[in-house]
Protein backbone atom coordinates (compact mmCIF):
# COMPACT_ATOMS: atom_id res chain seq x y z
CA UNK A 1 0.00 0.00 0.00
CA UNK A 2 2.50 2.52 0.94
CA UNK A 3 4.73 1.31 -2.27
CA UNK A 4 1.61 2.16 -4.18
CA UNK A 5 1.28 5.51 -2.61
CA UNK A 6 4.82 6.43 -3.32
CA UNK A 7 4.67 5.50 -6.91
CA UNK A 8 1.81 7.57 -7.64
CA UNK A 9 3.48 10.45 -5.82
CA UNK A 10 6.60 10.16 -7.64
CA UNK A 11 4.71 9.98 -10.76
CA UNK A 12 2.35 12.86 -9.95
CA UNK A 13 5.80 14.84 -8.84
CA UNK A 14 8.01 13.89 -12.01
CA UNK A 15 5.74 14.21 -14.97
CA UNK A 16 5.20 18.24 -15.19
CA UNK A 17 9.04 17.90 -14.64
CA UNK A 18 10.11 15.90 -17.47
CA UNK A 19 6.96 17.29 -19.60
CA UNK A 20 8.02 21.22 -18.96
CA UNK A 21 12.14 20.33 -19.76
CA UNK A 22 12.66 19.17 -22.99
CA UNK A 23 15.88 20.85 -24.10
CA UNK A 24 16.21 20.95 -28.54
CA UNK A 25 19.76 21.74 -29.25
CA UNK A 26 22.92 21.37 -32.07
CA UNK A 27 26.18 20.60 -30.58
CA UNK A 28 28.68 21.68 -32.74
CA UNK A 29 32.14 19.65 -32.33
CA UNK A 30 34.15 22.90 -31.33
CA UNK A 31 33.51 26.57 -32.36
CA UNK A 32 36.70 27.69 -33.23
CA UNK A 33 38.92 26.08 -36.27
CA UNK A 34 41.61 26.44 -38.14
CA UNK A 35 43.77 24.75 -40.87
CA UNK A 36 43.53 23.70 -44.39
CA UNK A 37 40.41 21.91 -44.83
CA UNK A 38 38.57 22.29 -41.16
CA UNK A 39 35.20 19.99 -41.15
CA UNK A 40 32.83 21.03 -38.34
CA UNK A 41 30.62 17.76 -36.94
CA UNK A 42 27.34 18.45 -35.23
CA UNK A 43 24.50 16.80 -33.04
CA UNK A 44 21.11 17.65 -33.53
CA UNK A 45 18.62 16.10 -30.44
CA UNK A 46 15.93 17.01 -27.99
CA UNK A 47 16.76 15.35 -24.09
CA UNK A 48 16.16 16.40 -21.17
CA UNK A 49 20.23 16.68 -19.73
CA UNK A 50 22.87 18.88 -21.15
CA UNK A 51 23.93 17.83 -23.62
CA UNK A 52 22.94 14.45 -24.11
CA UNK A 53 21.40 11.80 -26.43
CA UNK A 54 18.85 10.69 -24.34
CA UNK A 55 15.37 10.93 -25.70
CA UNK A 56 14.86 11.87 -29.22
CA UNK A 57 17.11 13.34 -32.57
CA UNK A 58 16.29 16.75 -33.64
CA UNK A 59 14.92 16.17 -37.79
CA UNK A 60 16.99 18.28 -39.63
CA UNK A 61 14.27 19.67 -42.15
CA UNK A 62 14.74 23.45 -41.79
CA UNK A 63 18.29 22.86 -41.94
CA UNK A 64 19.84 26.09 -42.92
CA UNK A 65 23.70 26.62 -43.09
CA UNK A 66 24.91 29.99 -43.96
CA UNK A 67 28.61 30.40 -45.12
CA UNK A 68 30.78 33.56 -44.02
CA UNK A 69 29.16 35.24 -47.45
CA UNK A 70 26.05 34.63 -47.11
CA UNK A 71 25.21 31.94 -49.36
CA UNK A 72 23.68 29.18 -47.84
CA UNK A 73 25.23 25.26 -47.70
CA UNK A 74 24.69 22.00 -47.89
CA UNK A 75 24.91 19.61 -44.72
CA UNK A 76 26.94 16.26 -45.97
CA UNK A 77 26.57 12.95 -44.21
CA UNK A 78 23.23 14.20 -42.37
CA UNK A 79 21.38 11.51 -40.74
CA UNK A 80 18.90 10.24 -38.13
CA UNK A 81 19.65 7.86 -35.73
CA UNK A 82 17.96 6.36 -32.84
CA UNK A 83 18.68 9.60 -30.14
CA UNK A 84 20.19 12.11 -32.41
CA UNK A 85 20.83 13.56 -35.94
CA UNK A 86 24.03 14.36 -37.00
CA UNK A 87 25.75 16.23 -40.12
CA UNK A 88 29.08 17.27 -41.35
CA UNK A 89 29.75 20.68 -42.79
CA UNK A 90 32.97 21.56 -44.71
CA UNK A 91 34.34 24.77 -43.63
CA UNK A 92 35.62 26.17 -46.96
CA UNK A 93 35.16 29.40 -46.56
CA UNK A 94 37.05 31.77 -43.92
CA UNK A 95 35.07 33.54 -41.61
CA UNK A 96 32.17 32.62 -38.90
CA UNK A 97 29.33 29.86 -40.50
CA UNK A 98 25.69 30.64 -39.18
CA UNK A 99 23.78 26.96 -38.26
CA UNK A 100 20.65 26.83 -37.53
CA UNK A 101 17.46 24.94 -37.26
CA UNK A 102 14.50 26.80 -38.12
CA UNK A 103 10.58 25.44 -38.63
CA UNK A 104 7.17 27.18 -39.01
CA UNK A 105 4.27 25.50 -38.68
CA UNK A 106 0.91 25.29 -36.83
CA UNK A 107 -0.76 23.34 -34.33
CA UNK A 108 -4.19 23.03 -34.23
CA UNK A 109 -6.84 21.59 -31.78
CA UNK A 110 -10.52 20.85 -32.38
CA UNK A 111 -13.32 18.57 -31.76
CA UNK A 112 -14.97 15.89 -34.61
CA UNK A 113 -17.83 14.04 -32.99
CA UNK A 114 -17.97 15.32 -29.87
CA UNK A 115 -13.59 13.80 -30.02
CA UNK A 116 -11.13 16.39 -29.02
CA UNK A 117 -8.19 15.64 -31.64
CA UNK A 118 -4.88 17.90 -31.99
CA UNK A 119 -2.85 18.03 -35.37
CA UNK A 120 0.66 19.78 -36.26
CA UNK A 121 1.94 20.48 -39.59
CA UNK A 122 2.13 23.19 -42.78
CA UNK A 123 -0.54 26.06 -42.82
CA UNK A 124 -0.88 24.99 -45.88
CA UNK A 125 -1.66 21.59 -45.43
CA UNK A 126 -4.57 22.64 -42.96
CA UNK A 127 -6.85 22.88 -45.18
CA UNK A 128 -6.78 19.05 -46.55
CA UNK A 129 -6.02 17.86 -43.26
CA UNK A 130 -8.43 19.25 -40.83
CA UNK A 131 -11.61 17.76 -41.56
CA UNK A 132 -14.67 20.50 -43.01
CA UNK A 133 -16.55 19.44 -39.77
CA UNK A 134 -13.72 20.29 -36.81
CA UNK A 135 -15.46 22.65 -34.44
CA UNK A 136 -13.85 24.84 -32.04
CA UNK A 137 -10.92 25.09 -33.88
CA UNK A 138 -8.05 26.81 -32.23
CA UNK A 139 -4.76 27.41 -34.63
CA UNK A 140 -1.67 28.71 -33.24
CA UNK A 141 1.16 29.75 -35.59
CA UNK A 142 4.70 28.38 -34.58
CA UNK A 143 8.20 30.07 -35.20
CA UNK A 144 11.38 28.16 -33.78
CA UNK A 145 14.74 28.66 -34.44
CA UNK A 146 17.36 26.24 -32.95
CA UNK A 147 21.26 27.34 -33.72
CA UNK A 148 24.47 27.88 -33.44
CA UNK A 149 27.86 29.40 -34.63
CA UNK A 150 31.14 28.52 -35.44
CA UNK A 151 34.09 30.27 -36.93
CA UNK A 152 37.37 29.25 -39.14
CA UNK A 153 39.82 31.79 -38.64
CA UNK A 154 38.69 35.27 -38.48
CA UNK A 155 35.08 36.27 -36.79
CA UNK A 156 33.07 37.60 -38.93
CA UNK A 157 29.68 39.13 -38.58
CA UNK A 158 27.95 39.62 -42.17
CA UNK A 159 25.81 36.82 -42.22
CA UNK A 160 24.39 37.47 -38.71
CA UNK A 161 22.17 39.90 -39.60
CA UNK A 162 18.50 38.91 -38.15
CA UNK A 163 16.00 37.41 -41.11
CA UNK A 164 13.44 38.60 -39.87
CA UNK A 165 11.50 35.74 -38.76
CA UNK A 166 10.40 34.98 -35.09
CA UNK A 167 13.09 35.72 -32.57
CA UNK A 168 17.01 35.85 -33.84
CA UNK A 169 20.13 36.55 -31.61
CA UNK A 170 21.63 39.18 -32.64
CA UNK A 171 25.62 39.15 -31.42
CA UNK A 172 27.28 42.59 -29.61
CA UNK A 173 29.86 40.58 -28.22
CA UNK A 174 30.97 38.03 -30.84
CA UNK A 175 29.18 34.46 -30.29
CA UNK A 176 32.79 32.66 -31.03
CA UNK A 177 34.19 35.05 -28.54
CA UNK A 178 33.46 34.42 -25.38
CA UNK A 179 35.60 33.49 -22.27
CA UNK A 180 35.47 32.86 -18.55
CA UNK A 181 34.64 35.69 -16.15
CA UNK A 182 33.80 38.33 -19.18
CA UNK A 183 30.67 39.87 -19.64
CA UNK A 184 28.79 39.39 -23.81
CA UNK A 185 26.09 41.71 -24.64
CA UNK A 186 23.61 40.03 -26.72
CA UNK A 187 20.10 41.60 -28.35
CA UNK A 188 17.00 39.54 -29.33
CA UNK A 189 14.98 40.56 -31.65
CA UNK A 190 11.02 39.44 -33.20
CA UNK A 191 10.75 39.83 -36.34
CA UNK A 192 14.14 42.25 -36.97
CA UNK A 193 12.80 44.60 -34.19
CA UNK A 194 14.52 44.17 -30.48
CA UNK A 195 11.75 42.79 -27.87
CA UNK A 196 11.74 44.23 -24.86
CA UNK A 197 11.37 41.84 -21.53
CA UNK A 198 12.14 38.46 -23.31
CA UNK A 199 12.77 36.15 -20.28
CA UNK A 200 16.11 34.04 -21.23
CA UNK A 201 17.03 30.82 -19.03
CA UNK A 202 21.16 30.37 -19.59
CA UNK A 203 22.31 26.57 -18.40
CA UNK A 204 25.82 25.39 -18.57
CA UNK A 205 25.86 21.67 -19.85
CA UNK A 206 27.45 18.75 -18.23
CA UNK A 207 23.88 18.68 -16.03
CA UNK A 208 24.83 15.26 -15.07
CA UNK A 209 27.89 15.98 -12.98
CA UNK A 210 26.25 18.16 -10.54
CA UNK A 211 23.45 18.13 -8.62
CA UNK A 212 21.88 21.58 -9.40
CA UNK A 213 20.62 22.93 -12.71
CA UNK A 214 22.29 26.42 -11.71
CA UNK A 215 19.95 28.31 -14.21
CA UNK A 216 20.96 31.73 -15.06
CA UNK A 217 17.67 33.97 -15.79
CA UNK A 218 18.37 37.45 -17.53
CA UNK A 219 15.74 39.80 -19.29
CA UNK A 220 15.86 41.73 -22.06
CA UNK A 221 16.35 45.68 -21.52
CA UNK A 222 14.44 48.43 -23.53
CA UNK A 223 16.77 47.40 -26.91
CA UNK A 224 16.13 44.05 -26.38
CA UNK A 225 19.84 43.80 -24.54
CA UNK A 226 21.21 41.19 -22.24
CA UNK A 227 24.30 40.86 -20.33
CA UNK A 228 26.00 37.90 -18.92
CA UNK A 229 29.26 36.73 -17.51
CA UNK A 230 30.26 33.54 -18.09
CA UNK A 231 30.37 32.06 -14.71
CA UNK A 232 32.54 28.85 -16.01
CA UNK A 233 33.85 27.42 -19.47
CA UNK A 234 31.75 24.99 -21.56
CA UNK A 235 29.07 24.75 -23.89
CA UNK A 236 25.73 26.66 -22.84
CA UNK A 237 22.30 26.46 -24.41
CA UNK A 238 20.13 29.69 -24.20
CA UNK A 239 16.59 29.56 -24.43
CA UNK A 240 13.49 32.26 -24.82
CA UNK A 241 9.93 31.51 -25.42
CA UNK A 242 7.24 34.02 -26.29
CA UNK A 243 3.44 34.07 -26.86
CA UNK A 244 1.86 36.59 -29.11
CA UNK A 245 -0.85 37.01 -31.67
CA UNK A 246 0.56 38.24 -34.36
CA UNK A 247 0.29 36.21 -36.76
CA UNK A 248 0.90 34.96 -40.21
CA UNK A 249 -1.22 32.33 -40.76
CA UNK A 250 -5.03 33.77 -41.06
CA UNK A 251 -6.65 31.03 -39.31
CA UNK A 252 -4.34 31.39 -36.30
CA UNK A 253 -5.61 33.20 -33.09
CA UNK A 254 -1.80 33.29 -31.78
CA UNK A 255 1.99 32.55 -32.45
CA UNK A 256 4.27 31.10 -30.24
CA UNK A 257 8.05 31.90 -30.73
CA UNK A 258 10.92 29.81 -29.56
CA UNK A 259 14.70 30.57 -30.01
CA UNK A 260 17.59 28.27 -28.73
CA UNK A 261 21.11 28.37 -29.02
CA UNK A 262 24.32 26.53 -28.20
CA UNK A 263 27.66 28.55 -27.12
CA UNK A 264 31.26 27.67 -26.27
CA UNK A 265 32.16 29.66 -23.60
CA UNK A 266 36.38 29.22 -23.29
CA UNK A 267 38.93 29.41 -20.38
CA UNK A 268 41.59 31.99 -20.02
CA UNK B 1 79.95 14.76 -21.20
CA UNK B 2 79.82 16.26 -24.70
CA UNK B 3 77.11 18.38 -22.73
CA UNK B 4 78.78 19.39 -20.18
CA UNK B 5 81.87 20.61 -22.91
CA UNK B 6 78.77 22.37 -24.93
CA UNK B 7 77.54 24.25 -21.83
CA UNK B 8 81.36 24.83 -20.59
CA UNK B 9 81.86 26.65 -24.23
CA UNK B 10 78.37 28.73 -24.06
CA UNK B 11 79.17 29.65 -20.52
CA UNK B 12 82.49 30.86 -22.10
CA UNK B 13 80.91 33.07 -24.91
CA UNK B 14 78.13 34.15 -22.38
CA UNK B 15 81.06 35.56 -20.21
CA UNK B 16 82.63 37.33 -23.21
CA UNK B 17 81.93 40.91 -23.93
CA UNK B 18 78.93 41.32 -26.38
CA UNK B 19 79.96 43.29 -29.03
CA UNK B 20 76.67 44.18 -30.52
CA UNK B 21 75.50 45.82 -27.48
CA UNK B 22 78.39 48.78 -28.61
CA UNK B 23 76.26 48.83 -32.11
CA UNK B 24 73.02 48.94 -30.70
CA UNK B 25 70.45 47.85 -28.02
CA UNK B 26 68.76 44.35 -27.83
CA UNK B 27 65.39 43.09 -26.66
CA UNK B 28 66.13 39.50 -25.46
CA UNK B 29 63.38 36.93 -24.78
CA UNK B 30 64.49 33.41 -23.72
CA UNK B 31 61.97 30.47 -23.63
CA UNK B 32 63.08 27.47 -22.00
CA UNK B 33 60.71 24.09 -22.78
CA UNK B 34 61.43 21.88 -20.00
CA UNK B 35 62.01 18.06 -20.39
CA UNK B 36 58.83 15.96 -19.62
CA UNK B 37 58.80 12.65 -18.85
CA UNK B 38 55.32 11.63 -20.00
CA UNK B 39 54.23 8.13 -22.22
CA UNK B 40 53.01 10.06 -25.29
CA UNK B 41 55.96 13.59 -25.76
CA UNK B 42 55.16 16.10 -28.37
CA UNK B 43 57.23 19.15 -29.10
CA UNK B 44 54.49 22.14 -27.51
CA UNK B 45 53.06 24.70 -29.96
CA UNK B 46 54.71 27.91 -28.89
CA UNK B 47 53.56 31.65 -29.46
CA UNK B 48 55.21 34.60 -28.06
CA UNK B 49 54.10 38.18 -28.80
CA UNK B 50 53.96 41.68 -27.23
CA UNK B 51 50.45 43.02 -26.13
CA UNK B 52 49.68 46.18 -24.50
CA UNK B 53 47.50 47.18 -21.44
CA UNK B 54 44.37 46.70 -23.10
CA UNK B 55 45.37 42.98 -24.52
CA UNK B 56 45.92 43.78 -27.70
CA UNK B 57 48.27 41.86 -29.12
CA UNK B 58 50.69 44.70 -30.98
CA UNK B 59 53.65 42.95 -32.58
CA UNK B 60 54.53 38.86 -32.78
CA UNK B 61 57.65 37.49 -31.92
CA UNK B 62 57.26 33.87 -32.74
CA UNK B 63 54.95 30.76 -33.87
CA UNK B 64 56.42 27.33 -33.61
CA UNK B 65 54.07 25.30 -34.84
CA UNK B 66 54.48 21.49 -36.79
CA UNK B 67 54.84 23.31 -39.97
CA UNK B 68 55.22 20.18 -42.38
CA UNK B 69 52.79 19.50 -44.91
CA UNK B 70 49.65 17.37 -44.56
CA UNK B 71 45.91 17.31 -45.01
CA UNK B 72 45.27 19.40 -42.53
CA UNK B 73 47.76 21.91 -43.14
CA UNK B 74 50.92 21.65 -41.55
CA UNK B 75 49.41 21.47 -38.37
CA UNK B 76 47.60 24.82 -38.32
CA UNK B 77 44.34 22.60 -37.59
CA UNK B 78 45.76 22.81 -33.91
CA UNK B 79 47.11 26.54 -33.86
CA UNK B 80 43.81 27.63 -31.74
CA UNK B 81 44.94 25.61 -28.89
CA UNK B 82 47.37 28.63 -28.48
CA UNK B 83 44.01 30.09 -27.12
CA UNK B 84 44.87 33.56 -26.12
CA UNK B 85 47.62 33.84 -28.88
CA UNK B 86 44.76 33.07 -30.98
CA UNK B 87 42.38 35.14 -29.98
CA UNK B 88 44.58 37.98 -29.69
CA UNK B 89 46.46 37.42 -33.16
CA UNK B 90 46.45 33.97 -34.69
CA UNK B 91 42.89 33.56 -36.13
CA UNK B 92 43.13 36.88 -38.14
CA UNK B 93 46.90 36.27 -39.43
CA UNK B 94 47.54 33.59 -42.44
CA UNK B 95 50.06 31.07 -41.75
CA UNK B 96 53.11 30.67 -41.89
CA UNK B 97 53.74 34.60 -41.36
CA UNK B 98 57.27 35.59 -42.70
CA UNK B 99 60.32 36.11 -39.15
CA UNK B 100 57.50 34.92 -37.07
CA UNK B 101 56.66 31.45 -37.48
CA UNK B 102 58.98 28.86 -37.40
CA UNK B 103 58.78 24.85 -36.69
CA UNK B 104 58.22 23.33 -33.41
CA UNK B 105 61.45 23.38 -30.98
CA UNK B 106 62.71 20.28 -28.90
CA UNK B 107 63.23 20.60 -24.95
CA UNK B 108 66.11 23.05 -23.80
CA UNK B 109 66.59 26.77 -24.32
CA UNK B 110 65.75 28.92 -26.98
CA UNK B 111 66.08 32.78 -27.48
CA UNK B 112 64.37 35.19 -29.93
CA UNK B 113 66.23 38.58 -30.12
CA UNK B 114 65.47 41.99 -31.51
CA UNK B 115 67.28 44.65 -32.44
CA UNK B 116 65.70 47.95 -30.37
CA UNK B 117 65.88 49.40 -33.88
CA UNK B 118 63.47 47.03 -35.50
CA UNK B 119 60.10 47.67 -36.48
CA UNK B 120 58.28 46.08 -34.50
CA UNK B 121 59.26 47.91 -31.41
CA UNK B 122 59.87 51.02 -32.85
CA UNK B 123 55.93 50.86 -33.53
CA UNK B 124 55.10 50.99 -30.10
CA UNK B 125 53.58 54.13 -28.21
CA UNK B 126 55.12 55.00 -25.02
CA UNK B 127 53.75 52.86 -22.80
CA UNK B 128 53.15 49.63 -20.36
CA UNK B 129 53.59 46.84 -22.41
CA UNK B 130 54.13 42.63 -21.88
CA UNK B 131 56.07 40.12 -23.87
CA UNK B 132 53.25 37.35 -23.70
CA UNK B 133 54.38 33.31 -24.26
CA UNK B 134 51.94 30.32 -24.52
CA UNK B 135 52.78 26.78 -24.67
CA UNK B 136 50.33 24.14 -26.05
CA UNK B 137 51.27 20.65 -25.78
CA UNK B 138 49.30 18.07 -27.54
CA UNK B 139 47.45 15.34 -25.02
CA UNK B 140 49.10 18.07 -23.01
CA UNK B 141 48.69 21.07 -20.68
CA UNK B 142 48.66 24.49 -21.73
CA UNK B 143 50.63 27.66 -20.04
CA UNK B 144 50.94 31.51 -20.47
CA UNK B 145 53.82 33.18 -19.19
CA UNK B 146 53.98 37.62 -18.96
CA UNK B 147 56.68 39.55 -18.73
CA UNK B 148 55.72 43.14 -18.48
CA UNK B 149 58.40 46.20 -19.65
CA UNK B 150 58.08 49.72 -20.20
CA UNK B 151 58.56 50.98 -23.68
CA UNK B 152 60.64 53.10 -24.76
CA UNK B 153 63.34 51.63 -23.42
CA UNK B 154 65.40 54.04 -21.89
CA UNK B 155 67.46 51.75 -19.51
CA UNK B 156 68.12 48.54 -18.88
CA UNK B 157 65.23 46.36 -18.04
CA UNK B 158 64.67 42.83 -17.00
CA UNK B 159 61.68 40.29 -16.29
CA UNK B 160 61.67 36.43 -15.11
CA UNK B 161 58.56 34.55 -15.01
CA UNK B 162 58.34 30.52 -14.53
CA UNK B 163 55.87 28.17 -15.57
CA UNK B 164 54.83 25.04 -13.75
CA UNK B 165 54.38 22.35 -16.62
CA UNK B 166 54.70 23.86 -20.06
CA UNK B 167 57.00 26.23 -19.62
CA UNK B 168 60.36 26.53 -17.64
CA UNK B 169 61.89 29.51 -17.04
CA UNK B 170 60.99 32.63 -19.55
CA UNK B 171 63.39 35.69 -18.89
CA UNK B 172 63.04 39.02 -20.51
CA UNK B 173 66.31 41.48 -21.08
CA UNK B 174 66.04 44.76 -22.91
CA UNK B 175 69.66 46.22 -22.79
CA UNK B 176 69.37 49.82 -24.35
CA UNK B 177 71.91 50.44 -27.06
CA UNK B 178 75.02 52.80 -25.38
Amino acid sequence: MHRFLLTILAAGCLIPITASAHKTWLLPSQTVFSGNDPWLTVDAAVSNDLFYFNHFPLGLEGLQITAPDGNSVEPENAAQLKYRSVFDVPLTQRGTYRIARVSNGVFAGYELNGERKRWRGKPESMATEIPKEATNLRVTESVSRIETFVSNGPLTTENLQPTGNGIELVPITHPNDLFEGEQATFRLVVNAEPSKGLEVTILRGGTRYRNAQDEIHVTTDANGEFQITWPKPGMYWIETSIQDSHTSVDQANSRRLGYTATLEVLPQ
Amino acid sequence: MPSIRCTAILFLLASLPSYADESGGKFAVSIEIPRLNVSEYHRPYVAVWIQDENKQAVANLAVWYQMKRSSEGGGTKWLPDLRQWWRRSGRSLDMPVDGVSGATRPAGKHSIELALDEKRLTNLSPGKYSVMIEASREVGGRELLELPFDWPATTGQSAQSTGKEELGVAALKIQPSK
